[in-house]
């Protein structure tokens, strides 16, 4: 299991670095760091609050007016790759509920040393992450974050819900949206047909040091605008078994909505 | 046999003890409850406060305690007489009658898997962070026992049998409000039900029914009943997501529900979601009782949901009502759903008064 594997490389990693570190006593060795990230949220730079949920009103890219009431999401295998290629990974994974303010700030699991790398992680989980059986993820979100196996297993990438306000109607009425991401399935045929959807986010390089907190920002809206503007009218619902929306949604989500804040 | 002494315990007492602590008079049996193994492999396991360890001695206080009419004001009502066994610890009655005949306005919830309410809180309204708190309030409730603390808290220690069991279970015979909740709640937290047809299935014991499998399918199936965005799935065997939701049975609230607890507005008319597990026993359904029948349930999300503010957004096709279900597919939903209930829970004669 990658996980486990990649633990075992860390700490031989860090064995190793430890090591060397001792075997000259004239050398200062280099600080042995622990980077932590925090998450934030924002509608095109405009900070998302708890405040902000069931109340304040959005408008997408396609000018469809929405709240939102839930913004839950899973990134795993953050990654420090230094100048020369190496790769450090705890391959842990971090559930962070936006509107509860739990897990807005993360710690992975693994111990770099003073310099710069390119930090990147996952969008939800990969394939072979998400064969994987978590007890906390089961549990989580209330013990619904599990997909269904009809629709291929694994773990929700992303609940974003909420209302939006469809104009086509009279009166004008609310609808629920559930924005839900995961791998991309297709149960009509046989075998199921599944897709990988999870993504890469690369943050760039950073200089890490002592105390390097590094700020994930999810732009919400970018959800909605490139480079599929999003029709809330056709896909607001019944968007997990919809293999296309998918596709469209994972699209969306690496073309921009994450950046680094710091 | 639901408990298993706890050898590890055991040992940590027989450690503490010898440090010379003045907690080495405190003599009960650590105890631990009897999960069943699904639930240990899928999820993670109860959370036990640290200030009440299960301890063999506390659940059999608990469990005399819940069956005993003593907490009550007139000594006629235990908390057995609205959480009935035979209910899966519910009550047959759309409200539950205190003491003095009045009524409440909320079906008492059936009382299992409490355990893993591991991040509460509890009521329908959620107005209890713990289950320890929880169980405080009916004792005063004067719609329920309608007694004050220190009058039960006297009855107890006036008893000829409590105050050795207080003594067993807490190291001391004098007993306090919060030592009868504490134990209360150590006998709540054994009621495990993890037996029903569905739980066999998984563990490769039995089989489903055609109408069975095909209302898991549209139980799953986030195009007809999506009903796991709520109520979870089967690699949960907990059936509940131990939030609260707008389920769309009113356009305005005579009951605020979770909202008259937090005063936020955004939770008005939002319940605990119930687990799914033993609804053949826990008629009536909803946080008011207003469902007589499983039948009626299936209705309610197939036409009859209810436009309001806090409606949850997972709900479809509001506008029409629900999402239309077949009659054929209601059926199967619903022997879905009864395969989920656990008869041996109902009868289990750990759960019986001693």
């Amino acid at each position: 299991m990658k996980v486990i594997a990649s633990k075992i490389t860390l700490t031989f990693l860090t064995v190793a670095l430890v090591l060397t570190g001792c075997k000259d006593n004239d050398d200062t060795p280099l600080a042995e760091l622990s980077p932590s990230f925090s998450f934030t949220h924002n509608w095109d730079g405009v900070p998302i609050e708890n405040a902000d949920y069931e109340n304040t009103t959005y408008i997408n890219e396609r000018g469809e007016s929405l709240t939102i009431s839930k913004l839950v999401y899973l990134i795993s295998d953050i990654t420090f790759t230094d100048a020369q290629g190496n790769s450090f990974s705890a391959g842990d994974y971090n559930l962070v509920d936006a509107r509860e303010g739990v897990n807005l700030s993360f710690t992975p699991d693994v111990v770099i040393q003073e310099g710069t790398y390119n930090v990147s992680f996952t969008f939800g989980f990969d394939d072979e992450d998400n064969a994987g059986d978590y007890p906390d993820l089961n549990s989580a979100d209330g013990g619904v974050w599990i997909v269904p196996m009809m629709m291929g297993g694994g773990y929700h990438y992303m609940k974003l819900e909420g209302k939006y306000l469809n104009t086509q109607t009279n009166p004008e009425s609310e609808v629920g949206f559930a924005y839900h991401t995961i791998r991309a399935n297709d149960n009509s045929t046989s075998p199921i047909t599944l897709q990988d959807t999870s993504f890469t986010v690369d943050l760039g390089d950073v200089l890490i040091e002592e105390g390097t907190n590094i700020e994930v920002q999810m732009n919400v809206a970018e959800w909605f605008k490139n480079p599929h503007t999003w029709n809330l009218y056709e896909l607001y619902s019944m968007l997990m078994p919809n293999f296309d929306a998918q596709i469209l949604m994972s699209e969306n989500g690496a073309a921009g909505v994450f950046s680094r804040g710091n | 046999m639901k408990l298993k002494n706890g050898v590890y315990g055991i040992l940590i007492l027989v450690a503490t003890a010898c440090m010379g602590d003045d907690t080495s008079t405190y003599t009960a049996t650590p105890a631990e409850l009897d999960i069943p193994p699904f639930f240990e492999s899928s999820i993670l396991p109860p959370e036990i406060p640290s200030d009440n360890p299960l301890t063999v001695e506390g659940i059999a206080l608990g469990k005399a305690l819940f069956y005993d009419p003593i907490l009550s004001a007139n000594k006629t009502q235990s908390c057995a007489s609205c959480h009935l066994q035979s209910g899966s610890f519910s009550d047959p009655n759309q409200f539950s009658v205190g003491i003095d005949g009045s009524q409440g306005t909320r079906n008492s919830m059936p009382l299992f898997n409490l355990a893993w309410n591991r991040r509460g809180p509890f009521f329908w309204d959620g107005r209890a962070a713990t289950l320890e708190d929880q169980i405080f309030e009916p004792v005063t409730n004067p719609i329920e026992m309608a007694n004050t603390w220190p009058n039960a808290v006297a009855a107890l220690q006036n008893s000829g049998t409590y105050p050795e069991l207080f003594d067993a279970a807490f190291g001391s015979p004098t007993i306090d409000s919060v030592k009868v909740s504490k134990a209360i709640a150590q006998f709540v937290r054994t009621l495990i039900s993890g037996n029903s047809k569905f739980d066999r299935y998984l563990n490769g014991q039995e089989e489903l029914s055609e109408a069975e499998e095909r209302g898991m399918n549209i139980f799953l199936d986030e195009t007809r009943g999506d009903c796991f965005h709520c109520h979870g799935n089967p690699m949960n065997p907990l059936w509940t997501d131990n939030r609260f939701h707008n389920n769309g049975l009113d356009e305005f609230f005579s009951d605020r529900g979770l909202g008259a607890v937090t005063g936020d507005p955004r939770d008005d008319g939002l319940f605990r979601t119930p687990s799914l597990r033993n609804l053949a026993f826990t008629a009536p359904y909803m946080h008011d009782g207003r469902f007589n029948t499983l039948d009626e349930v299936i209705d309610h999300y197939s036409e009859g949901l209810v436009y309001s503010e806090t409606v949850s957004p997972l709900l479809k096709k509001i506008s029409e009502g629900g999402v239309g279900l077949t009659s054929e597919e209601k059926s199967d939903l619903k022997a879905f759903l009864l395969s989920l209930s656990d008869p041996s829970f109902t009868t289990d004669s750990e759960y019986q008064p001693d």
